[in-house]
């Protein structure tokens, strides 16, 4: 009986009240945030989620991470291929290929590599600019302008307290639609 | 090496930080007053039943029927979601076998997920998760409350419902709430809306799955739950959207562990024997950090040959998590039995699994909210037998004698852990049952069953994942273990402590190992380092030191 009772009481305070108090908090202090972070084009109509990668192939915008969800923001997954599996060089192989890598011109691991979430916005700033000259090519634009479009975007990892710059991929490839459409 | 020493310091601030979560914890358990008004509310709406006094029996049985009551209750919504409100995604119903598992993993604190979050279940059977979460901490910290009750001495164990309403409200809420409203301010998404559909810059449809995520993650990191709102769990950039989240996360993940060390020297009166127990298991933390965060550094070998700038491994985490704290985090959730993931454990280099293995295997150092502690009793059972056999005495812990019936109930709950790790691991291992749902070839395989069980019975839930492990076999397989992994080593030391407290207490006589000394320590530590290594040595040589060799 008393169990019965904790039972109900536990289901009031955690799964409701609690539940209701961190609702409207988020809903009243951070309602952008609390939605998914949601980039909306001109017109109101969600383009993709800030914290999300999206999938990018065509040369005239820059590349994520490799995706092993392919993009799957209602499934999302890593490889877990463990670090001898012949999958991981494959894929790597691919991807060397896709952007001219050679041993003059390693590829950051970041490129070949694909993250926990297959969600990972992110690529390092030496990622971004590995890939400037294609994008720059593709654009018909001067490669100095693309990497400043990198270099405004880019931030450190903690903020404030530093760490390896990093760039959204997502809002870099806002910025450059917004120099050359 | 900068690194390693970050993750040190980070460590450090933790456990400054958990002290005083332990006296508030001690307050939580241990009020001044029968009479206050709180009590006096809490009777009026649990009944007088709670405020009944009882022993150690009372206690497992009201511990039980209320774990019994979760699960019913969770079961019926799993089971009926799609004719129940809150399912803005229409999800549809989910097969038993895996209500069944995934009732009995979010029941016995474990969080062992055979499903993606964000495909499988509704808003509100994640919120019924959500609850099990608060609900299964709670247990698992008024167990720890009445052991420590009964090995102060006292025959009273206290009354679990009285106690597990008091952790809720006064304690795992509140915190929660403080790190519910923390994530949400770093940008986790908090609604109760179905998925958004975008359309990519590319024009591709991008379907983005929500849900109230900030709430469940706060309970799911601070009380050593750690099932994920998400398939990926804390890689999901949902779960932890960037440094500020992944810092509050990784704070979480051993703050109540580490705080209920400070708590049972508070509850015994021996502050200096809490102390004792701390250090071992810091130094055994810091050992698992180094023998982690050290071998991640190298990068994939599947990469080594090819025209890749070299860096750590980066396969399986998250680049805005910074790579580092993917070990880090693998060592602390597995050391605390959370079970949550900041970077795929499938991915990490062979011999980077040795640390979280013996998180798994150990359980105990800081183990999971309260119940690591109680593993951690057992451990310093078995040490001072072992130091009573090397001095030819008759060992005594907290001044009272250790004799065979506490010796043969130690040896018990001591061998349920790897009898159910190492026999499901053999019969997985041996049929198709396991064979069959391997991801990765050769030993990488067998470490992903030995895993699996692994992680199971020391009740964590995290996984080396590219197991396909929704099937029935192991829905079922690993459901059994992880009810006996949770329970058994709460009712047995619980019956130790009974035993114990029933006792007259004994004179300290110049032969006693006293428990405040750094020769205890040293003792509990080599107990602890050579039962550990004696049981798993041979599996841990068959899976990651067989496949780092075979490089």
């Amino acid at each position: 009986m008393t169990s019965l009772r904790l039972l109900l009481a536990s289901i009031l305070l955690c799964g409701f009240a609690y539940t209701a108090g961190i609702l409207g908090f988020a809903r009243k202090l951070v309602p952008e945030r609390a939605s998914g972070s949601l980039v909306l084009d001109a017109r109101g109509k969600p383009i993709g989620s800030r914290l999300l990668a999206q999938s990018f192939s065509s040369a005239r915008y820059f590349h994520p991470r490799p995706s092993a969800c392919d993009f799957n923001a209602r499934a999302a997954a890593g490889s877990n291929l463990s670090p001898a599996h012949p999958k991981l060089a494959e894929r790597a192989a691919d991807l060397i290929a896709r952007h001219a890598a050679s041993p003059a011109r390693p590829i950051p691991a970041d490129l070949v590599t694909a993250s926990g979430s297959g969600l990972d916005p992110d690529i390092t700033t030496e990622a971004a600019l590995y890939q400037a000259e294609r994008v720059a090519r593709a654009r018909g634009l001067d490669p100095g302008l693309v990497r400043k479009a990198v270099e405004d975007v880019h931030r450190p990892l903690m903020g404030r307290f530093g760490g390896p710059r990093l760039v959204n991929v997502l809002e870099l490839n806002l910025a450059l639609d917004r120099i050359s459409r | 090496m900068n690194t390693l020493s970050l993750a040190l310091v980070f460590v450090a601030t933790v456990a400054v930080l958990s002290w005083p979560l332990g006296r508030w914890l001690h307050w939580t358990l241990q009020p001044a007053s029968e009479d206050s008004p709180a009590e006096r509310l809490l009777r009026l709406v649990l009944g007088s039943g709670c405020a009944r006094p009882g022993g150690w029996r009372n206690y497992v049985i009201a511990l039980l029927v209320f774990n019994a009551g979760m699960a019913a209750i969770s079961w019926l919504v799993l089971t009926w979601q799609h004719h129940l409100p809150l399912n803005p995604d229409g999800m549809g119903p989910v097969k038993p076998s895996l209500v069944f598992h995934t009732v009995v993993s979010f029941v016995t604190n474990t969080n062992l997920q055979h499903y993606s979050g964000e495909a499988t279940f509704s808003h509100l059977s994640q919120l019924t998760l959500m609850w099990l979460q608060f609900t299964s901490a709670a247990s698992g910290i008024a167990a720890f409350a009445a052991l420590a009750r009964g090995l102060s001495g006292n025959r009273n164990f206290g009354n679990f419902h009285r106690d597990t309403a008091r952790i809720l409200i006064l304690f795992l809420i509140p915190l929660a709430v403080v790190w519910a409203l923390a994530f949400s301010l770093a940008g986790v998404p908090m609604t109760l809306e179905g998925s958004a559909s975008a359309t990519t810059l590319e024009g591709a449809v991008q379907t983005i799955a929500r849900g109230p995520v900030a709430a469940f993650l706060a309970i799911k990191q601070l009380g050593t739950n750690g099932g994920g709102f998400f398939g990926p769990n804390s890689t999901h950039p949902f779960e932890n959207p960037g440094a500020l989240a992944n810092f509050m996360s990784l704070v979480a993940i051993p703050l109540i562990p580490m705080a209920c060390v400070w708590t049972f020297g508070r509850i015994l009166g021996r502050p200096s024997h809490a102390r004792v127990v701390s250090a071992v298991m810091f130094a055994f933390l810091a050992l698992k950090i180094v023998a982690t965060v050290v071998p991640e550094s190298s990068p994939a070998s599947a990469l080594k040959e090819l025209p890749v700038i070299q860096s750590a491994n980066l396969e399986g985490k998250e680049l805005r998590l910074g790579a580092t704290t993917g070990p880090l985090w693998a060592v602390l959730t597995t050391s605390t039995s959370n079970g949550s993931v900041g970077a795929m454990h499938g991915s990490l280099n062979p011999l980077s699994l040795l640390g979280p293995f013996a998180g798994l295997w150990l359980n105990s150092t800081f183990g999971g909210a309260g119940v690591g502690m109680i593993n951690f009793f057992l451990f310093m059972i078995l040490a001072v037998f072992v130091a009573g056999l090397m001095v030819g005495r008759t060992p005594e812990y907290l001044g009272r004698k250790v004799e065979a019936r506490e010796m043969t109930l130690a040896a018990a709950a001591f061998l349920v852990h790897p009898f159910l790790i190492l026999g499901g691991t053999a019969l997985f291992c041996a049929t198709s049952m396991g064979e069959a749902t391997i991801a990765n070839p050769g030993a990488r395989g067998f470490s992903e069953i030995l895993y699996e069980f692994s992680s199971a019975a020391s009740n964590n839930g995290s996984g080396l994942e590219g197991l396909s492990d929704n099937t029935d076999a192991w829905n079922i397989a690993t459901a059994i273990v992880m009810l006996l992994g949770r329970y058994l080593p709460i009712i047995l030391p619980l019956a130790i402590a009974g035993s114990l407290a029933a006792k007259q207490p004994v004179a300290l006589s110049s032969g006693t190992l006293r428990t405040d000394t750094p020769t205890f320590g040293l003792m509990v530590f080599a107990v602890i380092l050579f039962l550990g290594a004696l049981t798993f040595f041979p599996a841990a040589l068959l899976g990651p030191v067989l496949e780092h060799l075979s490089l």
